[in-house]
């Protein structure tokens, strides 16, 4: 069979950069393929899928050697245009990708442009709509989309172009567990449906395994590193190696010393089949781990009583909150978009003031208080480091709020040196911002709230985006912050981060505070994960597997050992 | 959550059900017409037009009220404005002074200064509404098609669209902003002077600029894979059919215009002068 897709001693190098961002790529798929390309940020795995697309070289500058061929034609000479009606790409935010002003308009886009007679198009628009179960909100518009949605509306805005190959950049970064969930397996019906080769570019591997994936091609550094079926993959040691985060059963498994070459199956946690023997290692393991007792402090920082919220004339967002938040806790809000989490945060802050209830902050009163007031004590970090900063020096982006406080130069200075030196960013004290890459600009804005002193940091999605690698920077940095005394509340959607870096997590579904616990009873309580649209961890079901009657107590005892192996390693 | 100032409308009129390329030309016609003439009865006839296309769209005053507000205060002014500065055009634009009384000073009130404040309030009074009704019975979605109707290259219109797709966005990033700025202390409220706010509210600008400029990157692209500016033409989903009323609403439009434009020029200039018999 003729490959589909085919790269030949492929490199490719931006105009900007000095070096090239692909190195000598030989890569065949051939039609009906399902691979999944995975890699570290900066791997190159995302340039690899825009070279698929034309956007390299055509939207993109660069120096293209070698060859690549998609569906018979070599992209170079070729157009992007003439791409787009082979290739259709999803890419990562599914915001930023919606042109039209409602679903309809979106979907029929491509169709639009190919200047396809009006009738045609409407049918042709709502079949596509209909392969991804859009078809009754064709006049929505994005606004009134959830993310789970907005990326539907995408899919069928390439679908409508009857594509031989479907492109996915990132699929799961912008969506709650459980729409991601379901995003992988929308992809799987399509492929069946369609016949379409499929490319998913994304390092959540375990989230990606939920259905099954024909080969995974790891990348780094611009080169394949990696060409195999996913068995081979998981059975060895390059995901690790090269920064990518396993499944957690397979790191369980290898801790417990189960010989993974012998199981079937373990590409998905769905379809893994372990032998007595197996499961008597892993319940070997647990019964082997020893517990720490967590220290207790009883004194409460932040009191959340009673408190509602609506916007003018639309739906209650919150109903009736009642939390109460320790000094030095690191915290997770958890639960599906648009359940109050953020929203909760804004109250805290002080950002949204027509609310019901009580903020009270160190036993002290701070309802009528004003952002400014309680930005002293409460800091508030926003996802999009882009959005907070607003001087082009990092020095003076630090020093900013400090300006106004009646603060002297020498002693303004002497702060921002010293949160520099705590960020790990007093060597680029005198640097432009634009200079930095997306975790250092993260950075510089925790440093530049870090420098007001206040007690509690609030993050909103601190790792969003971010590969393994510069997770784990990102959050042992908060660790560090939270063990000198910081009390960390963190909004997430990532089940991991909640599992290995907070004591305990609040968790939302439509407005409501349903639960109160920490993140291994959370993921191990399949109602709570139902309605808050999270998702399971594949240790609780081991844990069933092996007929290990506390997955909580089970789950724990992982990320205890994982902590102590990374420390071992560093 | 927002209190929207201008905004379409939904409804089922007779001017609703007319496309967008219709309106387009009724707006363009009646406003040139209206801009260029200064004949009181080309005028007066255009205000019955709009006075009936308003009536026949359904849409309340009340549905409109911020901006009918705006436009009286806006005319009141101008009225106050124009006489203050040039009390004297009325006589000196006609050729003729009928003093009515005096005011004070250099202020005389006089009937031609008077008719030709009339005329030019007139002509407020005409456009706003034209405008409103464009605006309140057109569907975003067809405003692009109707545009690129009318020769504009649909590039250039495209782009109306998407501002108008994305004005919710840009608007939510900037609450978003200015919150978080006003958490490190920049004070953005009502507690500090205009001008200190004014400087604060500059550090909003770059944050949202880079902001916007990536989300311009990610949009392109998004286009681009998609086909945009792939032929000379494209084709609207949302357009509307041309239908009989179309064509005899642009037929009588044309009608005016030409009419209108006639009666306007008879005496030589754009005039139409009661004081000269």
């Amino acid at each position: 069979m003729e490959p589909i897709i085919s790269f030949r001693n492929f490199s490719f190098q931006y105009n900007a950069q000095k070096n090239p961002t692909l190195k000598d790529i030989n890569l065949d798929i051939y039609p009906g393929e399902k691979v999944l390309i995975c890699g570290a940020s900066g791997s190159g795995k995302s340039t690899l899928g825009n070279c698929i697309n034309g956007l390299i070289p055509f939207s993109f500058d660069g120096k293209i050697s070698g060859k690549l061929t998609v569906d018979g034609i070599e992209t170079k000479n070729s157009s992007i245009f003439e791409l787009s009606t082979r290739v259709g790409t999803v890419l990562q935010d599914p915001d930023g990708q919606f042109v039209g002003l409602t679903v309809a308009e979106d979907i029929a886009f491509a169709l639009e442009n190919d200047c396809v007679e009006n009738e045609t198009m409407k049918r042709q628009t709502l079949l596509s709509a209909s392969k991804v179960n859009i078809e009754n909100r064709m006049n929505n518009a994005p606004q009134d989309l959830s993310g789970g949605q907005k990326q539907r509306v995408s899919m069928a805005g390439v679908l409508v172009d009857d594509v031989k190959i479907l492109l996915f950049d990132e699929p799961l970064a912008n969506l709650d567990p459980a729409t991601g969930k379901s995003a992988i397996e929308l992809i799987e019906k399509i492929k069946n449906e369609t016949g379409t080769t499929v490319i998913i570019i994304e390092h959540r591997i375990e989230d990606v395994l939920w259905e099954r994936v024909d080969r995974i091609i790891l990348m780094d550094d611009g080169r394949i590193v990696s060409d195999s079926s996913p068995e081979k993959l998981l059975r060895s040691s390059l995901l690790k190696e090269y920064g990518i985060r396993e499944p957690l059963y397979i790191t369980q498994l290898k801790y417990a010393g189960v010989d993974l070459n012998n199981v079937e199956g373990i590409d998905s946690i769905r379809t893994i089949r372990l032998s007595e023997a197996d499961k008597e290692k892993v319940r070997n393991w647990y019964a082997r781990q020893d517990r720490e007792d967590k220290t207790n402090v009883n004194d409460y920082l932040l009191e959340v009583e009673n408190v509602d919220f609506k916007y003018d004339e639309s739906e209650q967002i919150l109903f009736d909150i009642n939390t109460k938040i320790k000094k030095g806790e690191m915290l997770a809000i958890v639960g599906k978009n648009g359940a109050g989490k953020s929203t909760l945060c804004k109250v805290i802050c002080g950002f949204e003031r027509n609310y019901n209830g009580k903020i009270i902050f160190d036993h002290e009163d701070v309802t009528d208080k004003s952002i400014r007031a309680r930005a002293r004590n409460i800091g508030y970090v926003m996802q999009n480091p882009n959005q907070m900063i607003s001087q082009s020096m990092i020095f003076d982006e630090v020093a900013l709020g400090l300006k106004n406080t009646g603060l002297s130069e020498e002693e303004i200075r002497e702060r921002v040196y010293d949160v520099l030196k705590i960020c790990g960013l007093y060597s680029f004290r005198n640097w432009p911002i634009s200079a930095l890459s997306f975790g250092q600009k993260k950075r510089v804005t925790i440093a530049s709230i870090l420098v007001m002193g206040p007690q509690i940091i609030i993050l909103d999605e601190p790792t969003a985006g971010q590969d393994f690698r510069h997770y784990t920077d990102i959050m042992d940095f908060l660790d560090e912050l939270n063990r000198e005394g910081k009390t960390i509340i963190m909004v997430t959607h990532d089940m991991h981060l909640m599992l290995e870096y907070t004591d305990r997590s609040l968790v939302f579904a439509d407005g409501k505070l349903e639960a109160d616990k920490s993140g291994s009873a959370v993921l191990c309580d399949p109602e709570l994960v139902d309605l808050a649209d999270l998702k399971e961890t594949s240790l609780f079901n081991i844990a069933n597997m092996t007929g290990i009657d506390d997955p909580v107590d089970f789950v724990d005892c992982f990320i205890a050992y994982e902590k102590k192996e990374r420390s071992h390693e560093s | 959550m927002k209190v929207r100032v201008l905004n379409y409308i939904p409804k089922e009129s007779f001017i609703h059900s007319l496309s967008g390329t219709t309106k387009l030309i009724i707006f363009l016609s009646f406003s040139f017409l209206c801009g260029l003439s200064f004949d009181t009865r080309v005028l007066l006839f255009l205000l019955f037009l709009s006075v009936l296309g308003f009536s026949l769209s359904r849409i309340k005053l009340s549905e409109i009220r911020i901006m009918s507000t705006f436009l009286v205060v806006f005319i009141v002014m101008n009225a106050i404005l124009l006489f203050i500065f040039n009390p004297e055009y009325g006589p000196k634009l006609y050729g003729s002074r009928t003093l009515l009384f005096h005011i004070a000073g250099k202020y005389d009130m006089t009937l031609e200064q008077l008719f030709y404040q009339f005329n030019v309030s007139l002509k407020y009074v005409i456009g706003f509404p034209i405008a409103i009704l464009f605006i309140s019975t057109t569907n975003p979605s067809e405003f692009a098609s109707s545009l690129s109707a009318i020769g504009v290259p649909y590039r250039v219109s495209y782009s109306v669209s998407l501002a108008l797709r994305y004005i919710p966005d840009i608007q939510r990033d900037f609450s978003e902003i200015s919150q978080s700025q006003e958490a490190r202390g920049i004070a953005l409220g009502k507690d500090v002077g205009f001008f200190e706010r004014l400087k604060n509210s500059a550090k909003i600008l770059l944050p949202l600029v880079l902001t916007s400029l990536s989300r311009i990157d990610e949009i392109s692209n998004s286009m681009q894979l998609r086909s945009f500016g792939k032929k000379k033409n494209r084709t609207w989903y949302m357009k509307k059919k041309m239908t009989v009323n179309d064509y005899l609403v642009i037929a009588f439009c044309i009608v005016v215009f030409v009419v209108g434009l006639i009666i306007t020029n008879q005496g030589g200039n754009n005039l139409y002068n009661p004081f000269v018999g």
